[in-house]
C-alpha cells in the first residue's frame, strides 16, 4: 500500500468513526449540561454539571428510573437465558436431525421475526389483562421471547451447521452417549455461537419500547425505554432533555460492557484445526 | 480383541439403491483387512456399519461372537480414525487422547499412565499441552491414532486416514500404522482408495465394486490371480493392459501379433472367438535387452511408441493400438469405473531404464507370455485363473502373519 492510499484509508476511517459516534458524543455532552445550559447553542457544556445524573439516580426521577433499570435487567436477562437454551436445542435439532416440518419451523421462525410488533401489541394488551399477565415480568418475558427466539434459532443453527458431523460421531465411537457428545463436544464448540446469540437477543430485548410501554403500567415491571418516555420536566414549560440524555448514557453502559467482556469469546475460528485445515 | 463376521450385509438408502449389497466376510482376530475400491463402491459405508454410525438394512454384523446390529457405537468397543481426524479443537492433545478414558470414568492416575504410553508410542510427548489447531497435519493424524489406541478396543477402524497428507508423509505414516498394528496385534479394518496402501498394509484385501465384493484375498493373490477384469484393472500401477484378441487354436491374435498359449491355457480359452488378454506392464521388455535364453519363452513384436516416461529407476512406454468397436466400448466403461477415464486405447509397457527406445519411432518389444491372463469380454471373468495357486498365495500370507505375531 502506498502512503497516499494509507492516508486515504485513515481519513476515511476517521470520517466513518466520527459519523457513527457523533450522536453518542452529543448525548453524553447533553447529559452533562445543567438545565439552564441546555440551550447554550454549542456542542460542549459551558460548565460540567452532574445535575441530570443526580436527578435520575437520587432526585425526583429516581423513583421512575431505578425500578425501571432493575426491571429491564431482570426481564431481559431471563428472556435472553431462556431464548439461548431453547434456541440451542432447536438449532441443534434443525442442523443435525432429519424430521418432517424442519423447513416449516425455520420459515415460521422467520415469519414471526418479520411480523411488526405494533400489530400484536393491541391483542396482547387485551389478552394479558384477561389472564392477569398485564404489568408483570412474565408478561414482558413472553413477548420478548417471540422477538428473540426466531433470530436466535437462525444464528445458532448457522453455528451448529459449521461444526463437523464427525466430531460428534467420533465422540460416540469413543464411548459417549448422544447427550454426552452434545454436552462435551458440541456445546463447547458452539460457545462463540451461544455468546453471539445471547448478545443479539439481549440487545433486541433491551431496546424494546413498544411492548414495554403498552404492557406495563407501574414500576412493577416497566422497563427503562418505557420509563424514559415518561420523564417530565420540573414544570410543564421545561423539557426533560437533560435527564433523558443522562438515562440514555446509563442504559448504554451495560451494552458496551457486555460487548467488551464477550468480544474475545465471540471471535470465530475456534473450530480451526478440528479437521484438516 | 475380536473377530468380525459379516453375514449378507445389505445397506439400502431411502431411494432403494443398495450401497452395499449382500456382503459376507470373516475378519480373523488380529487380522489387517483392507477395504478398497473406486469412489462410491460402498467401502466407507461398510466400515461405518461395522462401527455403528450407519444402520444395517439387513444381514448380521457379529463382533467377537456377539451380534451388534442393534447396538449403539459406544457399546461396540471399537475405535475409529476418521478421514479428517475429527479431533476436539477445544481440548488439548492430552485431553483429546484421554477423551475415551474420561468417558469411561477411568481414575486420574490410569488416564495419565495410558495417555503417556500412547503418546510415547506416537512420539507426541512434547505436544501434549498444545491445541490441535497448532499441530501439523501429520501430528494431528497421530493424535487421532492416539485417541484410538489409548483404550483397549476390540478392533481399529480406519477411514482413509492418510488421504489428507502429502505424499511423503503418507509413506511414513503408512509404515507407522503397519508397525503399530503388528505390535498391538489388534483386528484392523482399513478403508482406502489408494492401492499402494492396500497392497502394503493388508494381510488380506477386499475389493468392492458398486457395493458387491469382487474378491477377498492376499495382495499377492489379487495381483497374480485376479478373478475378473475389474480386480485386474484396479490392482497394480500402472494398470494391467487389456488387449483384444481372437482365438485360433492355441494362438491369440492381438494387435501386437500372435501370442502362443501353453496347453492348459489353450484348453481354458478353447471355443471362444473374441477375448481380452490381460498383460501387466512389467511382462513387457525392450527386446534388445532380453537375453537369448529368456527370449524363447515369450514373443517379440514391433510397434510404434507414442510417448516414453523415464523415471530414473524405471521407464514406461505408451503404445497406442486399435480395438474393435465391441471391445472398445467395454474397455472405456471399465476405465471409467476405475476412475481413470482413459481417452485412447493404449498399452503401457514397463521397459528397463537403460533402454534406448525413443518416442515416435518403431521399436521391438518382447512379451513374457507365461503370466498373462485371458478374460471373457462379456462377463469380465478371468478364464485362466488358477484357483489353487491363488489360494496358496493367500495361505502363505496367513502363515507369515501368524509367525509374525
Amino acid at each position: 500500500m502506498s502512503t497516499r492510499e494509507k492516508v486515504l484509508w485513515v481519513v476515511a476511517g476517521i470520517a466513518i468513526v466520527v459519523y457513527a459516534l457523533f450522536p453518542v458524543g452529543w448525548i453524553v455532552s447533553l447529559s452533562l449540561k445543567s438545565s439552564d445550559d441546555i440551550a447554550n447553542g454549542q456542542f460542549l457544556p459551558t460548565a460540567l454539571s452532574w445535575e441530570n445524573y443526580e436527578q435520575i439516580l437520587v432526585g425526583d426521577a429516581a423513583e421512575l428510573f431505578l425500578p425501571a433499570l432493575r426491571n429491564s435487567f431482570g426481564i431481559v436477562l431471563i428472556a435472553t437465558f431462556i431464548a439461548c437454551v431453547l434456541s440451542m436445542f432447536a438449532a441443534y435439532a434443525i442442523a443435525r436431525l432429519d424430521f418432517t416440518g424442519k423447513k416449516l419451523i425455520l420459515s415460521t421462525a422467520l415469519a414471526v421475526a418479520i411480523f411488526p410488533v405494533i400489530s400484536i401489541v393491541t391483542p396482547l394488551f387485551n389478552l394479558w389483562r384477561q389472564i392477569g399477565l398485564y404489568d408483570t415480568w412474565p408478561g414482558l418475558i413472553i413477548p420478548y421471547l417471540s422477538l428473540t427466539l426466531p433470530l436466535s434459532i437462525w444464528t445458532m443453527s448457522a453455528f451448529f451447521r459449521e461444526i463437523p458431523w464427525e466430531m460428534e460421531q467420533a465422540a460416540q465411537v469413543d464411548g459417549a452417549t448422544t447427550w454426552q457428545a452434545f454436552r462435551k463436544v458440541i456445546v463447547p464448540l458452539a460457545t462463540p455461537g451461544v455468546f453471539t446469540t445471547a448478545i443479539i437477543a439481549f440487545f433486541i430485548a433491551w431496546n424494546d419500547f413498544a411492548y414495554g410501554i403498552s404492557l406495563t403500567s407501574t414500576s412493577a415491571s416497566r422497563p427503562v425505554p418505557a420509563a424514559l418516555g415518561l420523564f417530565s420536566g420540573a414544570s410543564q414549560f421545561e423539557s426533560p432533555n437533560g435527564p433523558i440524555a443522562a438515562a440514555a448514557v446509563i442504559v448504554t453502559i451495560p451494552v458496551v460492557v457486555l460487548v467488551l467482556i464477550f468480544q474475545r469469546r465471540i471471535v470465530a475460528g475456534l473450530t480451526n484445526g478440528a479437521v484438516k485445515g | 480383541m475380536a473377530s468380525i463376521e459379516m453375514r449378507n450385509i445389505v445397506k439400502k438408502y431411502g431411494d432403494g439403491f443398495p450401497a452395499v449389497n449382500d456382503v459376507s466376510m470373516d475378519i480373523a482376530d488380529g487380522e489387517f483387512m483392507i477395504l478398497v475400491g473406486p469412489s462410491g463402491c460402498g467401502k466407507s459405508t461398510l466400515l461405518r456399519m461395522i462401527v455403528g454410525l450407519e444402520d444395517i438394512t439387513s444381514g448380521d454384523m457379529v463382533i467377537g461372537g456377539n451380534r451388534v446390529n442393534d447396538k449403539a457405537p459406544r457399546e461396540r468397543n471399537l475405535s475409529m480414525v476418521f478421514q479428517n481426524y475429527a479431533l476436539y479443537p477445544h481440548l488439548s492433545v492430552f485431553e483429546n487422547i484421554a477423551f475415551p478414558l474420561r468417558l469411561a470414568k477411568a481414575p486420574e492416575d490410569e488416564v495419565k499412565r495410558k495417555v503417556t504410553e500412547a503418546s510415547d508410542v506416537l512420539e507426541l510427548g512434547e505436544h501434549l499441552d498444545r491445541k490441535p489447531a497448532n499441530l501439523s497435519g501429520g501430528q494431528r493424524q497421530r493424535v487421532a491414532m492416539g485417541r484410538a489406541i489409548v483404550r483397549d478396543a476390540d478392533a481399529f477402524l480406519f477411514d482413509e486416514p492418510l488421504s489428507n497428507l502429502d505424499a511423503k508423509l503418507r509413506g511414513q505414516m503408512r509404515t507407522e500404522i503397519s508397525r503399530l498394528q503388528r505390535r498391538l496385534g489388534i483386528t484392523t479394518v482399513y478403508v482406502t482408495h489408494d492401492q499402494t496402501e492396500a497392497m502394503t498394509l493388508g494381510d488380506r484385501v477386499c475389493v468392492l465394486r458398486k457395493g458387491v465384493i469382487q474378491q477377498v484375498a492376499s495382495p499377492r493373490e489379487l495381483y497374480e490371480q485376479p478373478v475378473n477384469l475389474f480386480v485386474a484393472g484396479f490392482i497394480g500401477s500402472p494398470p494391467m493392459n487389456f488387449l483384444p484378441a481372437t482365438v485360433s487354436g492355441a494362438t491369440l491374435q492381438t494387435p501386437f501379433g500372435p501370442i502362443e498359449l501353453d496347453a492348459t491355457r489353450a484348453e481354458q480359452v478353447a471355443g471362444r472367438e473374441l477375448v481380452l488378454v490381460g498383460i501387466r506392464p512389467e511382462y513387457f521388455e525392450d527386446a534388445s535387452l532380453v537375453d537369448g535364453a529368456k527370449r524363447d519363452l515369450g514373443t517379440t513384436f514391433t510397434a510404434k511408441v507414442d510417448v516414453t516416461e523415464w523415471l530414473g529407476d524405471s521407464q514406461y512406454a505408451y503404445i497406442p493400438y486399435e480395438a474393435p468397436p465391441e471391445v472398445d466400448a467395454q474397455l472405456k466403461e471399465l476405465s471409467r469405473e476405475l476412475d481413470s477415464d482413459q481417452l485412447r486405447t493404449q498399452a503401457i509397457v514397463s521397459i528397463d531404464s537403460t533402454s534406448r527406445i525413443r518416442e515416435g519411432r518403431e521399436a521391438e518389444f518382447w512379451l513374457d507370455a507365461r503370466k498373462i491372463h485371458v478374460f471373457d469380454p462379456e462377463s469380465g471373468q478371468n478364464l485362466t485363473r488358477d484357483e489353487e495357486a491363488g489360494a496358496e498365495l493367500t495361505r502363505m500370507a496367513a502363515e507369515d502373519r501368524e509367525s509374525g505375531l
